[in-house]
Formats: C-alpha cells, sequence, structure tokens
C-alpha cells in the first residue's frame, strides 16, 4: 500500500464531556499531528477512551469542537466520519467472513474493488491465508489483526485504537507492538492509540499524552515524559520514582542550586528547578541512584531489601529519617550490597527532576503498574 | 453413557409422536363404518379423495397461515426489538406483558375478539362511537371488502377477522425467539459498523437482521406450524367460506365419524408442513444461524 498524500492533523479545542453528574473529560485542548503515533496513557477512568468515542463520533462531546485539517467533524455522525476503530474487544462481525468483515467499510461507501483491497489489507497483517474464515474459528491474536485491517483498508484520516492489545498475552503483545509500528510507519496513518500500559506507549508512541482525572497532565515525547515529569503523578505513573522533599536555598556559580533535603545538602542542576519555587520535590529515578560514592550527592542508609532480577538488583534502602528510595544496579559486575548494610546512595546533579511541592508526592502510586 | 440421557425424550417422542403418527396412518388406510367396525384394506385412493374434495381448505390454511406469520414478523421484530433494548425493570415489565395473555384461554381469547369486532354492539364499533368515528369502522369493512378480505363489508367473519385471529394468538410465540436473539447481540457490533460507514439503515440490513436470522427462523416457525393446524380462530371469526383444514379433520373425526378420511388429512398436513419447514430451514441456510 502506498503513503496517502496528506495525512491532516487532529485538532481537539475545548473538548468536554459530561456524564449525568461525572465529568469523564474537563474542557481540553489536544492537537495530533498528522502521521504521527500518539498515545493517550492514563489509568483506568481517566477520561482517555471518552475522548477517544469522541475523535470517532461514538459520544456526542458536551462542549468544544473536533477538527480534522481545516474541517470540523464535531457535528457529524460516526458513520461519515473518515476515522476508524480498532476495538478492544475486537467486534468482528461474527456471521461474515474475514475477507467480507475487511471490506465492510469499502463496501459501505460504494468503493469500487473494494474485495480486492481487502485482500491487500489481509495481506499486509499477513492473513491471506484466512480470509475465507469465520472470526470464530481464528485466535484472538489473528482477530486482533483482522480488525486493524478492517480499519486500515479505509485509509481514515485518523486510525483509533482502543487497547487493543488488551486481551492478549504479554508474548503477543510485544510482537503485536512491534507490528502495529510497522504498519503504521508504512501506511503513513495518523494513529491514536489509548492504553493504560506505559511500556506499550513508551515503546511505539512518538508523542504520549498522560491523562488523569479526566485532564492532561502531560503531552510530551516518551523520554522528556520520563526523564523530565511535569507532575508526581507522570513521575510516579510512568516508571518509578524516588520523591525526596526538599527546599532551594540558593543558586551556585556553576549553574547548579544548592537545596537541602532532611538536613543533608545536596546539588541540583540550575535548569531543572521551576522558577519562583522553594519548597520542591527532588525526584531521582531508581537506575540514576548508585551504591557507593561515585555521584557528588550522597546520603546514608540502611540496605533493608535486595531482589535479584538476573539484569539488576533492585535494593530498598531506607533513610536516616525513614523514607526508603529505591535503587537498581546493573549487574555489571560491581559488588553487591547486603539486607543490613550500611551503605551510601549517591548520583549527580542533573540526573533529578524537580518538582512543586504542592502536589501530593504519591499521586498516581502503583497505577501503573497493571 | 451420555446416551442414556436421551432415553425420556425419545420414550416421549416414540410414544407420543412416532406411535400416533403410525396408528393415523394404518387408520387413514382402513374402510369401514363406526357400527360395523374398521378394517386395514390398505384403501390408498382415500388420499387421492381427500386431497380432490379438500384441496381449497388446504391451500386455505397454509396460505391464512403464511399471511399470519407475516404479520406476526412485521408486528413482533419492531416490539422484541424496542423490549431487547431497553434496560431492568422496563424490559422485565414488557416481557410479561408479552407472555400475560397466556393466563387466559386460548378459547376465550379468541371469542373475545367476536365481541370486540362485532359490527352490532362490538367494542370497536362503541368506542369509535363515542369517538364519532363510526364512519372509520365503515371503512375499514369497505376496504377489507375491497381487498376480497371481507365478503360483504364486514370485519368480523371474514377472512381477515381469521388471520387477524391467527396473528393475535400466535404473536407471543414470534415475538419471544425474536427477542432472545436480538438481546444477544451485541451492541459494539453495532457500534463497530457504525464506525465503518454504515448508515442506520445499513447496520440494520447487514448486522441486526442477519444477526437475529436464527429467532426469525424460530419464530416463523413456531408461528406457522401451529397456524396452519388451527381450527378454533376459523370457527369462531370466519364463515363458511374460511374453512381451514384443521376444522375439516375436526368434523370429519368428531361429527362424521369417517375416521380413514379424517386420518389421510391429518396426515396429508402433517407431510405439507414437513415438506415446507425443510425447504424453510435450507433456504434460511443453517449454519449461518449461529
Amino acid at each position: 500500500m502506498a503513503t496517502g498524500g496528506m495525512t491532516e492533523d487532529l485538532r481537539l479545542v475545548g473538548i468536554s464531556k459530561q456524564f449525568e453528574t461525572f465529568t469523564a473529560v474537563h474542557p481540553m485542548d489536544l492537537e495530533v499531528p498528522g502521521g504521527s503515533f500518539f498515545a493517550l496513557l492514563g489509568p483506568s477512568g481517566c477520561g482517555k477512551t471518552t475522548t477517544l468515542r469522541m475523535v470517532a463520533g461514538l459520544e456526542e462531546p458536551t462542549g468544544g469542537r473536533i477538527l480534522i485539517g481545516e474541517k470540523d467533524i464535531t457535528s457529524t455522525k460516526a458513520y461519515q466520519r473518515n476515522v476508524n476503530t480498532v476495538f478492544q474487544s475486537y467486534a468482528l462481525f461474527p456471521h461474515m467472513t474475514i475477507l467480507d468483515n475487511v471490506a465492510f467499510g469499502l463496501k459501505r461507501r460504494g468503493v469500487k474493488g473494494a474485495n480486492a483491497a481487502a485482500q491487500e489489507a489481509l495481506d499486509l497483517v499477513q492473513l491471506s491465508q484466512v480470509a475465507g474464515k469465520k472470526p470464530a474459528q481464528l485466535s484472538g491474536g489473528m482477530q486482533q489483526r483482522v480488525a486493524l485491517a478492517r480499519a486500515i483498508v479505509n485509509r481514515p484520516d485518523v486510525l483509533l485504537l482502543d487497547e487493543p492489545l488488551g486481551a492478549l498475552d504479554l508474548k503477543l503483545r510485544r510482537q503485536m507492538q512491534i507490528e502495529l509500528k510497522r504498519i503504521q510507519s508504512e501506511v503513513g496513518l495518523t494513529f491514536i492509540h489509548v492504553t493504560h500500559d506505559q511500556e506499550e506507549a513508551m515503546t511505539m508512541a512518538d508523542s504520549i499524552a498522560v491523562m488523569n482525572g479526566g485532564r492532561i497532565e502531560q503531552l510530551a515525547d516518551p523520554a522528556t515524559l520520563y526523564e523530565r515529569p511535569a507532575s508526581t503523578f507522570v513521575a510516579n505513573f510512568l516508571g518509578q520514582s524516588n520523591l525526596l522533599q526538599a527546599r532551594i536555598n540558593g543558586f551556585g556559580a556553576d549553574g547548579v542550586a544548592l537545596a537541602q533535603t532532611h538536613g543533608q545538602d545536596v546539588l541540583v542542576a540550575g535548569d531543572n528547578v521551576p522558577d519562583g519555587i522553594q519548597d520542591v520535590w527532588i525526584g531521582v529515578r531508581p537506575e540514576k541512584l548508585r551504591l557507593g560514592e561515585a555521584g557528588r550527592n550522597r546520603l546514608d542508609g540502611v540496605v533493608t531489601d535486595a531482589s535479584f532480577t538476573g539484569v539488576a538488583t533492585q535494593y530498598l534502602i531506607r533513610m536516616p529519617w525513614g523514607f526508603e528510595v529505591m535503587l537498581v544496579q546493573q549487574n555489571d559486575g560491581s559488588a553487591r550490597a547486603q539486607v543490613g548494610e550500611n551503605v551510601v546512595v549517591s548520583w549527580d546533579p542533573g540526573h533529578e527532576f524537580v518538582l512543586d511541592q504542592h502536589q501530593a508526592g504519591d499521586a498516581g502510586v502503583g497505577l501503573g503498574d497493571d | 453413557m451420555p446416551y442414556a440421557l436421551l432415553a425420556p425424550g425419545l420414550l416421549w417422542l416414540i410414544i407420543f409422536f412416532v406411535a400416533p403418527m403410525i396408528t393415523t396412518l394404518s387408520t387413514s388406510l382402513q374402510e369401514g363404518n363406526v357400527d360395523d367396525g374398521f378394517v386395514f384394506t390398505g384403501n390408498v385412493a382415500i388420499y387421492w379423495d381427500a386431497l380432490h374434495a379438500y384441496w381449497p381448505q388446504l391451500v386455505r390454511s397454509l396460505v391464512y397461515a403464511g399471511t399470519a406469520t407475516v404479520l406476526s414478523l412485521l408486528l413482533g421484530y419492531p416490539l422484541a426489538y424496542y423490549i431487547a433494548s431497553r434496560r431492568g425493570r422496563a424490559k422485565n415489565v414488557l416481557l410479561v406483558l408479552v407472555i400475560a395473555p397466556f393466563f387466559t384461554s386460548f378459547l376465550i381469547r379468541t371469542m373475545a375478539w367476536q365481541s370486540i369486532l362485532a359490527s352490532d354492539g362490538g367494542l370497536l364499533v362503541k368506542v369509535l362511537g363515542w369517538l364519532h368515528l363510526t364512519w372509520l369502522f365503515d371503512a375499514f369493512g369497505n376496504v377489507l371488502q375491497f381487498l376480497h378480505l371481507s365478503p360483504n363489508g364486514e370485519i368480523l367473519y371474514s377472512p381477515w377477522a381469521v388471520i387477524w385471529g391467527l396473528t393475535y394468538n400466535f404473536l407471543p410465540f414470534m415475538i419471544l425467539p425474536l427477542y432472545t436473539s436480538l438481546d444477544r447481540l451485541d451492541g459494539r457490533l453495532l457500534e463497530a459498523a457504525r464506525d465503518l460507514y454504515a448508515t442506520p439503515r445499513d447496520t440494520f440490513r447487514f448486522v441486526t437482521w442477519p444477526m437475529s436470522l436464527p429467532g426469525v427462523v424460530s419464530g416463523t416457525l413456531l408461528t406457522f406450524i401451529p397456524a396452519a393446524g388451527d381450527y378454533i380462530n376459523s370457527r369462531l371469526l370466519g364463515n363458511t367460506q374460511t374453512v381451514m383444514i384443521g376444522q375439516v379433520i375436526d368434523s370429519q373425526f368428531l361429527r362424521v365419524l369417517d375416521y380413514p378420511l379424517a386420518s389421510a388429512l391429518s396426515f396429508v398436513l402433517l407431510v405439507l408442513i414437513l415438506a415446507l419447514v425443510t425447504i424453510y430451514v435450507r433456504k434460511a441456510g443453517t449454519e449461518e444461524l449461529v
């Protein structure tokens, strides 16, 4: 399949959704560049699926507008929109053959050569051999790819994926992630992928909007989200974070800020400190912490737990003030610590992120684990 | 061992279906009269006589039953669709209302239509009278007469009344299977169709209707088969020109006491219905009905 000419941007302007007394999506703006692989990431109930359904036309927004390019599609019906969805349940038509399923959209629009195009789409997902079968005769992974082919064949302006890999086992899921990414770059369509799996979003998406409580917490590329989370929710939802309560006391000459956490002086990169804020969370990812005195910032602690995972060892180390930090030590041959051992934990300035202390330090903790 | 589970059902079928069929078949081939007794003579010619004498009633039965089945489907489908789309309490109440007529005897329900449709003092003409709409009653009769569904413009005692009675009596048998298959229909499939450029009409035509076909097939069978053999509606709501085959069999058995002829007619009806049902189910494509 050749890449379509112009893939237009999708814009949501002040879009919102109210279900009786419950606000699923607060008014929000979102711009998805044409041809990109975009992910809406968040825990269940964060409004990501509702947002997706509003784009598909399956849910009517309470307010705001939806635009594809310059065209306002807010008031059009689902069947009038050049937007297709890969449903979580696949929703294949059980009474039709695989080929008829894939050709369904084209036939409804009266496109000539629907069956040939459907066959081609099945080739793309490597399922041409099952064209004559019924959905019930296929495995979950195959049904998933049929659902994808059924959506892609229509060359939609925007392809929506609603947790499409949720029902697959881990191995198949990894395989499909690579497959999806390959197909996306091959067809060049705009993909919007809704998921609660942060790893899935990070591996696949060019940019990710992290949603929480019907709002977008942060919109950025995966590396920025991970290295420079904009909120404690994002910091905890994407991977693990050690958040240390600290106070910024001043700025040094070499671009570092002087901070104090629980009576200990630490240095942070001045650029990381938000303007005009003194009370902060200093966040350090577990793999940025090191055992021993290699880093410039040093804290004493006692190992309370060590779990060896093969590629790394994960430690819990209790600080003098009772807080436990998590530290991941790569299995690179350096000496391992024992439970009960007194150790020094260190890291270098610049390896941290700094957040306003007004936010709860445990926002989003545990939500990203499933 | 699992076959043992079939035993009760099989026994039931043998005692109440196979055995009566054999006796019916054998009775039809006997000759004689009630006073002197009947003897088996293998008189196959009786079938020719029966068909020759009563083919109009046979054909009429199938036409009336077929029409009533189509009417039931037209009335029942939207209703079943509506019930299936309701939630919780409303759904249960509506289902009970569909079944409610069964609390009254079939005979009484049919007789009730006599007092509803009668032109002198019937409920319908009275209500229309209060509303100063009596002309509607007459107009309806005239339309029926024009359509040859009433000999003289009367609503009661007309072919229309018989078909209407059959439709009314067997409608629940249509609605319940339709409801079951429509209720099972996954709403997410309808969303998928909408998402794939199907207008509401297309969605019905390509998803809802084909997926409800199992219900349509069982509903039409459950309506058509008993309606074709019915003899109450044609007797209570019809006239001498609306006699159905069930009525003929009834009078041959119980009044004329010509058992061989009555048996032969029963057997012909049975074979006819079996043949029609077989063709129908084949055509509907049983393998598609999963």
